[in-house]
């Protein structure tokens, strides 16, 4: 990939574009948002809001059986929703892409996103999805890319973790 | 109460060339089996509560097939949140049998929700698809075809059936990897 254009979400939907990835789903994240505003002006592109993110896996390897490619965009903590539906893509050899927005690491201020911030990279990798990750915002193109291209190219899971330092840790206000 | 086997089969004998088949895990995938192996069915055995959204997905990339999904209410019960997923995010070729038998005859024939207090018609209605009823005889058979091939989806029909369990009749594959190639090579893409 090029050098990295001024929102390195434009990077991620310049890889969707050049892939013919044309589902995306969700459910939202703060960090996803500029991307899921890019795709939902696209009218090649389908954008499908779910109510838990384990629909994401059996909607993208519907959409897959069907001819098309797609992504799911999630927050870490909507990971551990989709452990048992990954079984699905896995067995059936489907290749599934996710793009997984980090909590629960740096200068995290929710305590309760901890626990499944720890636990993603290693619960991504018992269900034998291959676990990329981008720290910086240079890398996030070219780390996609690859992702997404292990996925469809060798018929895997493949889940991209874009990391909290990256994307800026939230601080909340009382009141 | 229907006798759901030989109804699925019945539903399955004159299908029409545009009809795709998802089946839900478990019975209903042996279920669609008893009607004799096709390559345009694609069976879960696993990863309960993804064949509706799995025949969302489906739905959407292949907009001039129809698409049936048979599966049972403890599948559906697992995935509720999928069904507003649908019903918002509309595809006019699928419809979703719930083969209710009011349990889990698979594992001892625990009752579900269903067999209490919980409506699948009303779940789909109140989530927003409008094409959603009950059926409780054989004789709704034409209405059911009706709805499979000429209405404008998405449509939820809760097929209520006897609650017995019935032979298991295998799948070609086990290998969910043959399974979907070989309903792959029924799709254009």
């Amino acid at each position: 990939m090029e050098v990295a254009i001024k929102d390195w979400r434009n990077d991620i939907y310049k890889v969707f574009k050049e892939l013919d990835i044309t589902m995306v789903s969700h459910v939202p994240d703060a960090g996803h948002t500029p991307l899921i505003n890019l795709c939902e002006k696209d009218n090649e592109i389908d954008v499908v809001t779910l109510t838990t993110e384990q629909d994401g896996v059996g909607l993208s390897c519907g959409a897959f059986a069907g001819g098309r490619k797609s992504a799911l965009l999630m927050q870490s903590s909507g990971v551990g929703n989709c452990i048992n539906a990954l079984a699905l893509p896995n067995i059936c050899r489907i290749p599934f892409l996710t793009l997984v927005s980090m909590r629960g690491e740096w200068g995290e201020f929710v305590p309760w996103q901890v626990p499944m911030g720890l636990g993603t990279p290693k619960v991504l990798e018992a269900m034998d999805v291959k676990v990329f990750r981008a720290d910086y915002k240079e890398e996030v193109g070219s780390t996609v890319d690859a992702a997404a291209r292990f996925a469809f190219n060798t018929n895997r899971s493949a889940a991209v973790l874009l990391s909290q330092k990256m994307i800026g840790a939230k601080q909340f206000k009382n009141g | 109460m229907i006798e759901r086997r030989p109804f699925v089969q019945k539903i399955l004998k004159n299908r029409q060339t545009n009809l795709r088949v998802v089946s839900g895990l478990g019975t209903s995938t042996w279920d669609v089996m008893s009607g004799g192996d096709d390559k345009a069915n694609f069976g879960f055995i696993g990863a309960m509560g993804q064949a509706i959204p799995f025949s969302l997905g489906l739905a959407m990339s292949q907009p001039d097939l129809r698409i049936l999904l048979f599966t049972g209410d403890g599948d559906a019960l697992m995935s509720l949140g999928s069904i507003a997923t649908v019903a918002n995010h509309p595809v006019t070729n699928l419809t979703i049998m719930v083969m209710d038998n009011e349990s889990y005859v698979e594992t001892g024939s625990q009752p579900t929700a269903t067999a209490g207090k919980t409506d699948l018609e009303i779940v789909a209605k109140g989530s927003g698809i409008a094409n959603s009823y009950t059926i409780n005889s054989e004789k709704d058979y034409d209405r059911i075809i009706k709805t499979i091939y000429e209405e404008e989806g998405p449509s939820l029909v809760v097929a209520k059936c006897k609650a017995k369990a019935t032979p298991l009749v295998f799948p070609y594959s086990f290998d969910g990897s043959v399974s979907i190639n070989r309903f792959m090579s029924t799709l254009k893409s």
